[in-house]
């Protein structure tokens, strides 16, 4: 079978030992790769604590990896979450996909506890568990320069190594398994990084037909102002959204208290790009190169960080927010989670930190020193244990990102339907509500949302387990990925048979963590966003969420879906189609 | 399963009531505008839409398809909305003749496949199935965002995200259908020429009725005469300049020079380009116009026309000041007529070499947005030399310094002259080939 190796890799790190097994070839029909993996492998064990031995973290590429379509050489890491519980999934960048196809490998399932700390080296067919020496107590940088940059690498700082329950995990050194704590995952393996390099090929079904799918999506892509336009992700990065995100109103603003920031001119795309005369760079085969780099080697960082560490904590202090990102980079902290954490003890405090504060938290939380070891545990966490719950701006534990509930309703409803928490890109609305793509619909209004949100979730769904990226989406559709995928594996799938593996992965997700205990008591927004307006000016208001029509929204949804009203999927349900 | 009909009760009836009302008003606002378009009857519209439950425009089912079939597409599709119309004459007859001389010559796959712009970016082509079983459509719609249905030459098309997507299908497929027909019938015409044969009687009778219902009141082709003026310029201030690109999106729209009421427009006023946000609908354009400060200091403008980067570098070439764009249709066919043998045959569109005009307006290639043969390294050139240009398969731009007065008389004169030039031509062409 074209598009997929064919083998996979298991390796137990209590025993020290590794296995290949063939890839299921049903797995790859259902599930197409990517996430969709990830979920149906980790599903008999996905009741066990994320730190026992059973817990496996996967490591997971897709169909298209190491091909010609665009955007598509990502990977999905996939375990259970230190942070909210739930089944967690990041699709991340970098070259790690493509080094493990051309290795020979679709997945690498790691499990078991070792004793000692390890890293994992692949070579092609050659599979070692090292001693991981001197890597113990680095931070990411260090490691990643003493491992080499021949090939791609997946490293835990210090935060993973101490069990920050928001660790990331850093490939080729910035681009991250960033939310909901998989570096933890790592961290309580004892697994320290991850080395892989491959030399093989990805074989084609039909490269000719790969290669006008590839040429459609072009032509979209060229065509999307919010891709390749001047003003697009291509030219600022994802910081190009400071701007319009203010421009709406909806800029989380000092823990969600506000929703605009007077200063956020002073790091948007254009402040960022004239102050450290950015270039661009990117993932493994992208042509949309989103990631920005300054002059002097900066990752710059990405629109929910410099927000984040910009409005979030009432912070306009570009060079401080630059260096944050660097440090949770460095240390393998989720930005968003340690930002948000940060504005959530700056409230519970009473206190608006400065820069150089604001610097010295992430430090300490990396570190888990000090106020830093309450911290470390997210903002859910520390806010119960203060008595101040309502302080969290989380769902299911997850920190939510810089998008305002209150501007725009889709994002709302997602962000509690998420089955990882409060996440913006399962349904990505941002793209209809803001960016006005496909279209463009009413950012403040319920009607039509519910199935909208539904049918949202399971198309990201699916491009997760295509593992390409979602920014691509904003021009061309599963329409031409659909061309893409059949060229590469001779299958013949078309849209809505992509959209049904996305359902199919969705509805396990949500059976999984009805499995776990969630339900509908976990799918709520913080109270704040019912009770607060936002700004409002004569141009625009932005009230309180009325949590009626909300609620009735969130019951249409349970019912499209098919779940009871508690917001569960039986075993019977998930697996009906 | 999605449900079909019925939904539990629960919630509130009022806020039920609320929702239903507001569903049933979306769809029937865009089954309203293809009535306005003229791209369909009132009574030849089946709009549906789902949220949990289903909505429709009407109750009443179609003579050749019922709505209870299009409800059951619901079922076999993720899908929010499904059109279904008729389209008004021309357009029926110019699909059924599209059906029966324009189809795509490959055994397995009945399509029609226009070479305008927005169907080779956006739609690639119109699949054909022969009857409205909702199998097939839904079959048929999952690798297309619309198709024509012969059983009562209908076509149908659907929507992820919202109604609006699915008129926006039907629309460009009406368009598309109706600029692929009338260049196909020239280059038809120009082929009995060159290989002196005589055209097919009931081809060219067909063609004759289409024409007949373009001009049902008038034999020929009159000037439409002066319109009555938009505001006149130059701005006082910005609140102005929103309510001259408000009026001039209108009139784009009521005056059918855009496509899906598509198109864009943008003034240059105090430092900043006001233009149209990308998707925006150009009679709804109040609350929809990006002011982008020309130095480039805001990306608040990556909502803005994917033909932003067109604009700005026409203000920098040019004193103009004021910018249309639009689709019509005849300007659009003229663009695509060219006989010159050429080894870029095929790419004429990206990477047509040769300068060309019609009716005196240049004509150059470019695609969608910014790439290497993006139309923002052909447009601004051929404004050095003129206040408007064609894009080889995909519309005009025109351009003023004072206001929106100049550029819109011009786009409508385009079209009007690019018309008679049409039929100028077909008329001598078939004097020389009645003859053969």
């Amino acid at each position: 079978m074209t598009g997929y190796t064919g083998k996979s890799i298991r390796i137990d790190l209590s025993e020290g030992v590794w296995d290949i097994f063939e890839t299921p070839p049903e797995l790859c029909e259902k599930y197409i790769g990517g996430r969709g993996f990830g979920v149906a492998l980790i599903r008999e064990h996905i009741t066990k604590p994320f730190d026992s031995e059973d817990m496996p973290i996967i490591f997971a590429s897709g169909p298209l990896v190491g091909t010609s379509a665009p955007t598509s050489g990502r990977l999905s890491v996939v375990s259970r979450s230190p942070l909210t519980s739930t089944v967690f999934d990041c699709s991340v960048g970098g070259r790690f996909a493509t080094e493990l196809k051309r290795a020979g490998f679709d997945m690498l399932i790691i499990s078991g506890l070792s004793r000692e700390w390890v890293t994992i080296d692949i070579q092609d067919g050659n599979i070692s568990i090292k001693d991981a020496g001197g890597l113990y107590g680095r931070n990411v940088e260090e490691t990643a320069a003493i491992l080499g940059d021949d090939g791609s690498t997946a490293i835990i700082g210090r935060a993973g190594e101490r069990g920050v329950r928001f660790a990331s995990i850093v490939f080729d050194g910035h681009y991250l398994a960033g939310r909901g704590g998989l570096g933890a995952v790592m961290g309580a393996k004892r697994l320290k990084a991850i080395k892989i390099r491959g030399t093989g090929e990805v074989k084609v079904a039909d490269p000719g037909a790969l290669k006008k799918a590839r040429e459609e999506i072009m032509r979209l892509l060229r065509a999307s102002p919010a891709v390749f336009g001047e003003f697009g992700l291509s030219e600022f990065g994802t910081a190009a959204l400071v701007d319009l995100i203010h421009a709406r109103r909806m800029e989380p603003t000092e823990n969600f208290r506000k929703s605009v920031f007077p200063k956020s001119g002073q790091y948007s795309g254009y402040s960022m790009k004239t102050a450290y005369h950015t270039k661009k760079k990117g993932c493994r085969g992208c042509p949309i190169l989103c990631k920005k780099v300054g002059r002097a080697g900066e990752v710059m960082p990405e629109f929910e960080t410099v927000s984040h560490f910009g409005a979030l904590n009432g912070n306009s202090d570009l060079q401080s927010i630059v260096e944050a990102n660097r440090l949770c980079n460095d240390y393998g902290l989720d930005t968003i989670t340690t930002a948000s954490t940060i504005a959530c003890y700056s409230e519970f405090s009473g206190k608006r930190l400065s820069p150089e504060e604001l610097l010295r938290h992430v430090v300490l939380i990396g570190e888990r020193q000090g106020i830093g070891d309450a911290l470390s545990e997210g903002s859910r966490r520390f806010a119960e244990s203060k008595g101040v719950p309502e302080l969290s701006m989380t769902v299911k534990g997850l920190e939510l990102p810089a998008y305002d509930p209150r501007g725009a309703y889709g994002m709302a409803l997602s962000y509690v339907t998420s089955n990882r928490g409060g996440c913006h890109l399962r349904a990505y609305p941002i793209s209809y509500e803001i960016l006005r793509k496909p279209v463009a619909v009413d950012r403040f209004s319920f009607v039509g949302k519910a199935r909208m949100v539904k049918i949202s979730e399971d198309i990201n769904t699916v491009i997760d387990s295509l593992t390409a990226c979602k920014f691509v989406f904003f021009a061309a559709s599963l329409e031409e990925y659909a061309k893409a995928i059949n060229a590469v594996t001779a299958r013949e799938y078309d849209v809505q048979s992509l959209v049904r593996a996305g359902e199919r992965t969705w509805l396990l997700e949500r059976h999984l963590n009805t499995l776990n205990g969630f339900s509908r008591k976990d799918d709520d927004l913080p109270e704040r966003f019912f009770r607060d307006a936002g700004y409002s000016d004569e141009n625009v208001t932005i009230p309180p969420i009325r949590r009626k029509d909300f609620d009735d929204t969130l019951d249409r949804y349970y019912r499209i879906r098919g779940y009871d009203e508690e917001g569960r999927v039986t075993e019977e349900d998930e697996r009906a189609d | 399963m999605i449900p079909l009909t019925g939904i539990t009760e629960s919630g509130a009836m009022t806020r039920r009531g609320e929702l239903q009302k507001k569903m049933k008003e979306l769809i029937d606002k865009y089954a309203d505008k293809l009535v306005s378009q003229g791209l369909a009857k009132g009574s030849e519209i089946l709009s549906l839409a789902i949220d949990e439950e289903i909505y429709s425009n009407t109750t009443s089912d179609l003579h050749f398809i019922s709505l209870q079939a299009l409800k059951e597409v619901f079922g076999l599709m993720n899908i929010n909305s499904l059109l279904f119309a008729v389209p008004e004459e021309p357009r029926r007859s110019i699909i059924r003749a599209l059906l029966r001389y324009g189809l795509s010559e490959l055994p397995d796959y009945r399509a029609i496949i226009p070479e305008d712009c927005e169907t080779r970016t956006f739609f690639h082509d119109i699949p054909v199935i022969d009857s409205p079983d909702p199998q097939k459509i839904a079959h048929v719609l999952s690798e297309r965002k619309s198709a024509v249905v012969e059983t009562g030459t209908a076509i149908v098309s659907y929507g992820t995200i919202s109604p609006e997507q699915a008129f926006i299908s039907y629309s460009s497929a009406c368009f598309s259908t109706f600029v692929k027909y009338f260049h196909d019938h020239l280059i038809y015409l120009e082929t009995c020429k060159k290989n002196n044969l005589k055209p097919d009687r009931e081809r060219i009778n067909g063609f004759d009725r289409i024409k007949a219902f373009l001009y049902p009141q008038q034999a020929g082709l009159e000037d439409s005469g002066s319109l009555h003026q938009l505001l006149k310029g130059p701005p006082e201030d910005e609140a102005m300049v929103y309510s001259m690109m408000v009026e001039a999106g209108k009139r784009l729209v009521t005056e059918r020079l855009v496509d899906s009421f598509f198109g864009n427009m943008s003034s240059y006023f105090d430092s900043r380009i006001y233009i149209s946000e990308t998707a925006a609908s150009l009679d709804e354009l109040e609350g929809c116009i990006d002011a982008v400060p020309v130095d480039g200091s805001s990306s608040v403008g990556i909502t803005s026309s994917s033909e932003f980067a067109t604009h700005r570098a026409i203000y920098r070439m040019t004193p103009f000041r004021f910018i249309l764009h639009g689709h019509p249709k005849f300007s659009v066919i003229m663009s695509m007529h060219c006989l010159k043998e050429c080894h870029l045959r095929g790419q004429c569109y990206k990477a047509c070499p040769e300068k060309r005009y019609v009716c005196g307006v240049p004509v150059v290639p470019g695609e969608v947005g910014t790439g290497p043969t993006g139309m923002v390294r052909t447009v601004p050139e051929a404004f050095k030399e003129s206040d408007a240009a064609i894009v080889y398969g995909h519309g005009i731009f025109t351009a003023a310094e004072e206001d929106f007065n100049r550029p819109f008389q011009r786009m409508k004169e385009i079209e009007e002259n690019c018309e008679k030039e049409y039929f100028r031509i077909v008329g001598e062409l078939m004097q020389e080939v009645s003859t053969c």
